[in-house]
């Protein structure tokens, strides 16, 4: 069981920074980190009685000692990674090697105007006045156990800031790489997006993992969506088999905000993946795009919250998985409807295909609603492949492994085609094709 | 070209070919008839590889093998196809994708090079004629929200594609409105060759009018109680079965 002692070591981390002076800043900063150490310090690691996360156990990731990245092994990253990483390397990008950023690695040269992206470091080091009003204000250390962990160490990361009107043709890459270190690493990288009233932006965060390589990935993203903004955020996780990750994306969106968030994660030992949105204005328009697939003995679990504040916002959810071998997967997507907001319109489905006997899902749908007039509907379906269609296809001359591999592909592609990035798409397309061979 | 001798099989514990003996010979055209029940999509599932039909004696040899000892793609390498009755809807993969993984599977087994996008596309093109099949369909996800007819279009182009030695088609002319049936129909005519072999099984004398078959067999109760030239099929269209169930009792 999860003991009390598994937090020491991250509070005994946090003190020998702040005597050392390694993480210095602000004050508001300060105070950001002092909340989440606090808040961590109450909380702990979550347990598989707290309700959110029931069918989660974390004691893989409280049990494991991590060390702070200090720069080492940045030669292996070349281009091998970004084409791993599904990105193009043409357009702008930012690289993290272990949460550190490398400016080698990344491409902010000759940027549009009206888009500023760079470390997040550097921004507070110089008193950027967005960054300090935001930083902090969507992911909240309280209740949230590892926004408050990567709160209290927070460093560097990544700032995506959108003037008003601006859009962008090409899409932001940000990739952050987990590699060897003398000891598992531990890197907690923090995003922020700022998207001004009107703008358009495709974001693309990219997590990926040596493989055989045990390391901690705690991410946390807030995105503040203005008026009118229309915006796609992607994330993709390739962990390895020994990688733990757990990620967070806290979004709010202003009226008449459309904002569509997908999440691929395609492998890892243990993955959380949080998507919180709050529709803060009328007309707010979300859409959750989510594929998991997970084999072996991997643990992939989504949690979503929307949250309807305002009237005649809809939410549009459709996440997929895919589990074979012994692999867990969990979904678990909440929906508050809240008093004034009416005209709501939110639908989930969740989709799940076994391919094995041994692969095990739990999905939860909650929805809790108090207001009258809104249309809500949910559904969710476990399923193995249908032995009609594969003895169509096997009666077509393909063998029993390529019906197998076609079928789950063709389950996994309708959320490929959600992709608004044609590049994704098609690299998705052709790792989901040589994934699915294999399996 | 094919044999099928005393076949027996069941599923489950119901029996339902209860010994067939049947004779095929290259480029030979039959008609399989019988009321519903009588065994007759049981023998085109048996003859493709359907798991869930157990074969419980006899044998089937095919171009001189034991075709019920091959896995069912080996049956489709080897020649033989099976034109479903309710094809299957399979979304997220598109006609195309779908039957040129098909065929260049089936080309491999036969020691012929694999065809590439571009090859394929214009043998698929020449081949849609055949059944007045739009361009369209061939995009979109295989058979899912296709009409009746257009399912059973599908089913001939992909006969058309992958060029077997014998097929089996399974009712093609049920749900089809007569404009339909007339396309289908000649689509298969357009197919048939000295080479090919087809096994036409249908309820109704209808399709035999458009498809002419060399001989014809009327299957009752798991087993063929009449067999004889197209004149047969009149004498059904007269009489209904009902007067082939006594025959049936006779060879018991």
């Amino acid at each position: 069981m999860l003991s009390a002692e598994s937090k020491e070591p991250y509070i005994a981390a946090f003190k020998q920074l702040r005597v050392g002076g390694a993480l210095p800043g602000p004050a508001w900063l300060e105070q950001l980190r002092q909340a989440g150490i606090t808040s961590f310090e109450a909380m702990g690691f979550p347990t598989l009685k707290n309700e959110d996360w029931k069918y989660t156990n974390v004691e893989p990731i409280a049990a494991q000692s991590f060390a702070q990245a200090n720069g080492e092994a940045k030669s292996i990253v070349g281009a091998e990674v970004f084409s791993r990483a599904l990105i193009e390397t043409d357009a702008p990008r930012l690289t993290f090697i272990n949460g550190i950023y490398s400016a080698a690695l990344s491409n902010v040269s000759s940027l549009p105007q009206g888009l500023r992206l760079g470390p997040l470091a550097e921004f507070i080091d110089q008193g950027d006045t967005a960054v300090a009003a935001q930083l902090g204000q969507l992911a909240r250390p309280e209740q949230q156990h590892f926004v408050a962990l990567n709160s209290a160490f927070l460093g560097d990361g990544a700032m995506v800031s959108l003037a008003p009107g601006c859009r962008l043709e090409r899409p932001i890459y940000l990739l952050f790489v987990s590699t060897s270190g003398a000891r598992p690493v531990i890197s907690q990288p923090r995003i922020l997006l700022l998207l001004g009233a009107g703008s358009e932006a495709k974001i693309v965060e990219s997590y990926l993992g040596e493989s055989g390589t045990a390391y901690f990935c705690n991410a946390v993203t807030e995105l503040v969506g203005a008026e009118d903004a229309s915006i796609e955020h992607y994330r993709l996780q390739q962990d390895s088999d020994r990688g733990f990750h757990v990620g967070t994306l806290a979004a709010s969106l202003a009226r008449g905000c459309h904002l569509t968030a997908h999440t691929v994660t395609l492998s890892g030992a243990l993955v959380r993946n949080n998507v919180r949105m709050l529709l803060n204005g009328a007309g707010a328009a979300c859409v959750l795009n989510g594929l998991y697939l997970a084999d072996g003995k991997q643990h992939v679990d989504n949690y979503t919250l929307i949250e309807h504040v305002s009237p005649r916002a809809s939410s549009l959810e459709l996440y997929k998985g895919v589990l074979g071998g012994a692999a867990h997967g969990v979904f678990n997507g909440k929906i508050i409807v809240h008093k004034d907001a009416q005209k709501s319109d939110a639908r989930q489905t969740n989709k799940n295909l076994l391919l094995s006997d041994s692969a095990v899902i739990n999905t939860k749908p909650q929805l809790e609603i108090h207001a009258d007039d809104v249309k809500c509907s949910h559904g969710s379906t476990i399923g193995q492949l249908d032995a009609d269609a594969i003895f169509y296809l096997r009666s077509r001359g393909l063998d029993v492994a390529a019906a197998r591999s076609l079928l789950s592909f063709a389950f996994a592609s309708d959320v490929v085609r959600r992709l608004g990035i044609e590049h994704l798409r098609q690299r998705l397309d052709e790792y989901l094709v040589g994934r699915f061979g294999a399996w | 070209m094919l044999d099928i001798k005393n076949l027996r099989a069941k599923v489950g514990d119901k029996e339902i070919l209860r010994g067939i003996d049947l004779h095929v010979g290259a480029g030979e055209v039959h008609a399989l008839m019988g009321p519903n029940g009588s065994g007759k999509s049981t023998l085109a599932h048996v003859l493709s590889g359907r798991e869930a039909y157990e074969v419980t004696a006899g044998t089937v040899t095919y171009q001189g093998k034991d075709l019920l000892a091959m896995a069912p793609e080996i049956r489709a390498r080897e020649g033989v196809f099976l034109a479903f009755q309710y094809p299957v809807e399979i979304p997220g993969v598109s006609t195309t994708y779908f039957l040129k993984a098909a065929l260049n599977a089936v080309r491999k087994h036969r020691g012929l090079e694999e065809l590439d996008a571009m090859e394929f596309l214009s043998l698929i093109k020449d081949k849609m004629s055949l059944v007045e099949m739009s361009q369209t369909l061939l995009n979109r996800p295989l058979n899912e929200g296709f009409s009746g007819g257009e399912k059973k279009r599908n089913e001939i182009l992909q006969m058309a594609v992958l060029d077997p030695i014998l097929a089996l088609l399974d009712e093609t002319d049920s749900g089809l409105d007569i404009d339909a049936l007339r396309v289908i129909a000649g689509g298969v005519n357009a197919l048939r060759s000295p080479n090919r072999a087809m096994i036409v099984i249908t309820h109704y004398q209808r399709l035999l009018d458009y498809i002419v078959p060399d001989f014809i067999h009327v299957l009752y109760n798991g087993r063929i109680v009449k067999s004889g030239t197209k004149e047969l099929a009149f004498e059904l269209e007269s009489k209904g079965y009902d007067w082939l169930k006594g025959e049936g009792a006779t060879a018991l």
